[in-house]
């Protein structure tokens, strides 16, 4: 089992107002199958000895499906492997003396709040606005009286599985929700259950994304390289489609 | 105390509904004058925060996650239970009520997994109506696997994220509520103490996570559903941040804690790799399905598992219980685990795994067929471990997982503090000594959507409740009490970090409270675990300020607490001198290593009042007696 030592170089920022700068560290003593979150845990315990502040970073199941972490590594949201959460990133992908830069997802609707820590608040407020399918607690038929295509369901379930990261719009160069938005449309719209509401969902969640300070999506496909749950930019299309339907 | 579990009488299949048609009803006009706090956004807390609101009380909802989607129900893989009987399989209400119940060594109340079962069918139901996308079949209706501890096909499942859809329709009919006005949400909110006024919770003091505030917060009643406390062990599935400090304080409020020992240990884990290890990944126990698992029949034997022939594997579930396999209960496949390793059969670097192999069922059903059912967890397995399961069979081991303990509840879910009603994982109601898979979804969305919404109303309509204000003193009180440990905690400055201390605390409780327990080994955890506690507050280092964002003061908070609960967790383990479920002392259990249960001493509920903490927890036990009129009680056998 080799050890390594890392060169990182990681954003602080004490809080939203603090203009943030980098800091260098270097770390020895990392095995590669510590996780990306097991180094950075390393790297706390060894600031929290030493007396400094510990970095702060967003994370919670570890297991890539929770969507607490979003950070930025070596200028790719969630780091260099494809269809993988940083949290689900292992140090196996990097060598002895590497650097790594490490920093928030950057954009005007997911400000900083910590070092990597942002506030993704928008996220919820978009589903607010019509991400869902207005049925109240015990008014559902029985399950089985509306079939559906498996097809149809399989499409619904891979745009459902979207964790809300936040890494679309991290590497959007105009910081666009499209790819969340048109998830969660996508989703919710092809299903017989979601067509009753399927205007005033899109048209509401459209304007929400707006609203936030979110860019318009103008085709760069960014956010489908780093989605760690490889939703598709066909979800942006349809978004876009439904939403022509819905204002005419 | 009186701990009355308020059962209604009759046949069991009637109970429920008697409740319903004798329950206390508020009207749509006095709906709107009760404000409900809910802690904790998970299936039960986002459920009961959106049924709540649709019936048009006020809702406040908390949650330590930037956002109520993130709860640590999102990560449950395999599926939900329900007893819809669609494959024509011979299931039924009965059929999953009597599996729930004797899959928890009966350990748990009839009445309550009884209406449990009953409401399974609703969840489906609602869940499909909110968008949900289940499995299907071909012709458009919904798919059904087999999981552990059941000889019906009965979980509904998407794909292996089966926890994450379900959360997700949950938290979306939350925020359509949120939308609507009846719910204000509060993300990075973390419930550091109960207020009780006049003997009833009226409200909660948060720490505002960003800021640091110390917030107060008051209502008319306070719904807990703040999941378990597996995290106690340091190392288990769950989430980083999943902790026991709200059902904690509770309990030192005065709530009674149930069954604290009753841990379950999943037996299909990702095993660790190294001492830097922040967490244990699951696999789905659906894997079992397909999956054969086994060691090689002789010790020693360091073959790659491909070039171990047939006749020198040891199938050990498949030899041992013939007619269950692969699919016995979780607890028993974990301590069969346990058996093959001390044995010195275990597998890989460290010896402490055994294999899951798939090659049968790759050859039987195709790479395609075993890639459609369970192609995320492959490759989830092969990110962690660099090894492709396709070709070698995955290395497993257990790990702990879900807590059946939690706050004593009755039948309206309300704990013995009149007003604080807990649901979800943290209460410790349906599972007994040990929870079947695909039952915690069950359970967390039965609570929420289809018991609180009627157990809150009789609850308002049956009591006089004055406004209260949050300058009342026993605010002032509690605020003042989580100041003055945050400050405390900051205030040590010693040499050891918290993680360094969670991990040795870990460490005892996984050697000594873990799968298998003796009296000579509680003991010495207890005295153990006293001495860590008082280093602890001797020499822990917590850093940075209490007045911003601080993930490590979050954790020292929740790590004192641990170190409490931990010590109420081998007393429980102590007293209780049978083997049940999950919980194995080694005096009590067969030649061949099956439990041995004890029912003529130990067939209740144990439920602890705390009365502080001075060197040593201060404890008393109170009993719950479960009697059993409608199922025989029967030395479980999966043989």
């Amino acid at each position: 089992m080799s050890e390594m030592t890392i060169n990182l170089k990681i954003w602080r920022q004490k809080n939203t107002d603090d203009p943030g700068r980098f800091e260098d560290y270097k770390l020895g003593g990392v095995n590669e199958h510590m996780s990306f979150l097991e180094m950075l845990d390393v790297l706390n315990e060894d600031l929290i000895k030493k007396g400094d502040d510990p970095v702060e970073f967003d994370y919670d199941c570890r297991e890539g499906i929770c969507g607490s972490c979003n950070m930025v590594i070596n200028g790719k949201a969630h780091g260099p492997k494809h269809k993988t959460a940083a949290c689900q990133l292992h140090m196996r992908t990097y060598s002895d003396g590497d650097t790594i830069v490490i920093e928030p997802p950057r954009a005007a609707a997911f400000p900083v709040i910590r070092d990597l820590v942002v506030d993704r608040t928008a996220f919820d407020r978009i589903i607010e606005a019509g991400g869902y399918i207005s049925v109240k607690t015990g008014a559902a038929p029985e399950a089985n009286l509306i079939p559906v295509e498996q097809e149809v369901s399989n499409q619904a379930f891979d745009y459902a599985t979207c964790i809300g990261c936040g890494a679309c719009v991290a590497a959007c160069p105009n910081s666009s929700a499209s790819l969340f938005t048109g998830a969660k449309i996508a989703h919710l719209n092809r299903l017989p259950q979601g067509k009753p509401e399927r205007a005033r969902r899109t048209i509401a969640m459209v304007d929400q994304m707006e609203k936030e300070g979110f860019g318009d999506c103008s085709n760069y496909a960014e956010c489908e390289a780093v989605c760690p749950v490889g939703i598709s930019i066909a979800s942006i299309a349809e978004m876009r489609r439904e939403y022509m339907k819905a204002i005419f | 105390m009186n701990l009355d579990p308020k059962i209604p009488s009759g046949p069991l299949e009637s109970k429920w509904s008697s409740y319903l048609r004798d329950v206390k009803l508020v009207s749509p006009n006095n709906k709107r004058k009760y404000k409900v706090i809910v802690v904790g956004t998970g299936l039960a807390g986002a459920s009961a925060a959106a049924s709540l609101a649709e019936l048009g009380y006020n809702v406040l909802t908390f949650c330590i996650q930037d956002s109520a989607r993130r709860a640590h129900s999102i990560a449950a893989q395999g599926g939900i239970n329900a007893a819809k009987n669609y494959q024509n399989d011979g299931d039924s209400v009965w059929r999953l009520f009597y599996d729930t119940i004797k899959g928890g060594d009966y350990r748990s109340r009839e009445a309550n997994v009884y209406r449990l079962a009953e409401n399974s069918n609703h969840i489906i139901d609602q869940a499909v109506a909110q968008g949900v996308p289940f499995g299907r079949e071909y012709g458009g209706l919904l798919d059904n696997r087999s999981f552990g501890g059941a000889q019906v096909s009965r979980t509904f499942y998407s794909r292996g994220q089966t926890g994450q859809q379900l959360l997700l329709g949950a938290y979306q009919a939350m925020m359509k509520e949120v939308h609507s006005g009846k719910i204000k949400d509060y993300p990075r909110q973390e419930m550091l103490d109960l207020v009780v006024i006049d003997g009833k919770a009226r409200g909660i003091i948060t720490r505002d996570l960003v800021s640091g505030d110390i917030k107060r917060w008051e209502a008319d009643a306070v719904v807990l559903c703040t999941g378990g406390y597996g995290n106690v062990f340091y190392l288990s599935t769950n989430a980083k941040n999943s902790n026991a400090t709200a059902a904690w304080r509770c309990h030192k409020r005065g709530a009674v804690f149930a069954n604290p020992c009753f841990v379950q240990i999943h037996p299909t884990c990702i095993p660790v790799s190294g001492d830097y290890q922040s967490k244990l990944t699951l696999m789905s126990e659906s894997l079992r399905n397909d999956g054969r698992v086994w060691v090689p029949r002789n010790k020693g034997d360091k073959r790659p598992p491909n070039e171990i022939p047939e006749d020198e594997r040891y199938y050990y579930l498949e030899e041992r219980y013939p007619s269950f396999g692969n699919l016995v209960p979780r607890d028993v496949a974990s301590r069969s685990a346990k058996l093959v390793t001390d044995d010195g059969l275990g597998v890989g670097e460290t010896g402490l795994a055994v294999y899951l192999d798939f090659r049968d069922a790759i050859k039987r059903d195709s790479r395609e067929v075993i890639e459609a059912k369970y192609g995320n967890l492959f490759d989830m397995y092969q990110n962690i471990t660099d090894e492709n399961p396709y070709e070698v069979p995955m290395r497993i081991f257990p790990a702990v997982h879900y807590t059946m303990g939690g706050l004593w509840v009755d039948y309206n879910l309300m704990s013995n503090i009149p007003g604080l009603f807990v649901t979800g994982e943290a209460n410790y109601s349906d599972h007994g000594a040990n929870r079947l898979g695909a039952s915690a979804l069950m359970q967390g969305l039965s609570d929420g959507y289809f018991i609180i919404p009627y157990t809150i109303g009789d609850y308002f309509a049956g009591e006089k409740l004055e406004k209260v204000s949050t300058d009342h003193e026993a605010f002032s009180e509690a605020a003042d009490s989580v100041s003055k440990l945050i400050d405390k905690l900051l205030s040590v400055n010693g040499e050891k970090t918290i993680i360094e201390f969670h991990r040795e605390l870990g460490k005892i409780m996984w050697d000594k409270v873990g799968i298998s327990r003796s009296k000579e080994g509680l003991e010495s955890a207890i005295e153990e675990i006293r001495k860590l506690r008082d280093e602890f507050w001797q020499n822990v280092r917590v850093p940075g300020e209490k007045n911003y964002f601080n993930k490590y003061l979050e954790f020292a908070f929740r790590v004192a607490d641990y170190f409490e609960l931990a010590e109420l967790m081998a007393i429980d383990a102590l007293d209780r001198n049978e083997s049940c479920g999950c919980h194995l002392r080694d005096e009590y259990q067969t030649d061949e290593g099956e439990a041995i249960r004890n029912d003529k001493d130990y067939a209740f509920v144990s439920a602890w009042e705390y009365l502080g903490v001075n060197g040593k927890l201060e404890t008393k036990l109170h009993k719950e007696p479960l009697n059993f009129e409608f199922v025989e009680l029967k030395q479980r056998s999966y043989k």
